[in-house]
């Protein structure tokens, strides 16, 4: 499943991706992202027959994934974002 | 002051219902879905994952009481108490409020399951369009979700904006669609998708002599137009379902579909029960998995 946690607002989009089928709840994005923007659960809330856990964006921080991934916006030359070169399976990716 | 400006324009209608038909006294497992949304809650009660009783009412100011009143809403129509159900599951905004909830599940899930147990099994695209967000699902034939995006950022395109429309016009919820269809030419849509700027605008058309149907018109093209970037953001398959109030807004639909491009499926039931029911069938699949209420 592609989980596309965000918004869409006039300035723009602002969606981080996991593709759960990827994600093996390793908590390397966890550990990775310096702003606390993921969080792994025993049990995905989107999908309740899937017994593995899995990452997510957490809740508070989704609705402000413009403001709360500012340092890791991209320009030019910029290195992979960390959650997404922390992720070995890629299941992360980005709007922006 | 007159009758009319007394009247809640916005004001839908609530619904109760229970299946004659299902002895519910014979079935195994009978779960309960409830569904506590920002502006409306469902409660839907199963028998064996059929649909046995639902209740459709507005969302009061505190969750656990809406929740409450929404399940034995459901209740009285087939004349039991609480104690028939075997597990209960919240979900929507006011899940973590659902007094007599088992467990919790998001809206999204549950949306993708009640779609497919309301529309049927060919649905791919499940488009919500609730009270203050909008959620574009696609899922397979068993009602599992393969991607999802919700916008709740912003009321832009939801129930509550036509609800501030109805009340600005004076038009009842009910014939906001209907009115808005009865234009000789479209007119431009609004130009601001935000709410409350969408309003300020809509307050100087009218002043400026356009008609309260060609208001309504130029919201809910804005409205259709608004969605549709949304849905497309994922990806449009055939079977595309439309669940939540707006659903019942032809005026919305019947401009969404010229961009969609796809005939929308049709159902007997309400179209605002998908959630409710999808966390009904949920009920079902973990009791019979095993994972159903420790005695």
């Amino acid at each position: 499943m592609f989980a596309n946690y965000g918004y869409k607002d006039a300035s723009g989009d602002y969606f981080i991706t996991i593709d759960t089928d990827k994600c093996d709840g390793c908590e390397d994005c966890v550990t990775a992202c310096s702003l606390g923007i993921f969080e792994v659960l025993d049990e995905d809330p989107n999908d309740p027959m899937r017994d593995e856990p899995v990452a997510i964006v957490k809740n508070d921080k989704k609705k402000k994934l413009k403001y709360e991934c500012n340092p890791c916006k991209p320009k030019d030359n910029v290195a992979p974002l960390p959650c997404v070169a922390s992720c070995k399976n890629q299941a992360i990716s980005h709007s922006w | 002051m007159t009758d009319k400006n007394n009247q809640e324009l916005w004001r839908w209608t609530e619904s109760n219902w229970a299946n004659p038909d299902i002895n519910f006294k014979k079935a195994k497992y009978i779960t309960a879905g409830i569904d506590v949304g920002s502006v409306s809650s469902q409660a839907v009660v199963m028998a064996d994952g059929e649909m046995l009783a639902y209740g459709n009412m507005r969302t009061g100011s505190d969750s656990p009481n809406s929740a409450r009143n929404a399940l034995n809403f459901a209740l009285k129509e087939l004349g039991a108490d609480e104690s028939i159900i075997n597990y209960c599951i919240g979900t929507g905004y006011g899940r973590v409020n659902v007094p007599m909830a088992d467990r919790t599940l998001t809206e999204i899930a549950c949306h993708a399951r009640g779609a497919n147990y309301i529309y049927g099994s060919e649905v791919r695209t499940v488009l919500d369009v609730g009270g203050q967000d909008i959620k574009a699902i696609k899922c397979d034939e068993k009602g599992k979700v393969s991607n999802f995006l919700m916008n709740d950022k912003c009321a832009a395109g939801t129930g509550r904006g036509m609800e501030v429309f109805s009340d600005l016009v004076g038009v009842s919820i009910n014939e906001v669609g209907d009115r808005s269809l009865d234009v000789e030419k479209e007119p431009e849509p609004v130009s601001s998708t935000c709410v409350v700027y969408a309003k300020t605008e809509a307050t100087g058309l009218l002043r400026a002599g356009w008609s309260t149907e060609q208001v309504l018109a130029a919201y809910c093209r804005a409205m259709a137009g608004r969605i549709f970037e949304l849905i497309e953001k994922i990806g449009i398959e055939k079977g595309f379902a439309v669940t939540g109030g707006m659903a019942k807004n032809r005026g919305v639909m019947e401009r969404l579909m010229p961009m969609v491009k796809l005939d929308f499926m049709k159902t007997k039931w309400d179209t605002q029960l998908a959630g409710a029911a999808g966390a009904a069938l949920f009920g079902n699949a973990l009791c019979k998995k095993g994972k159903g209420r420790k005695k």
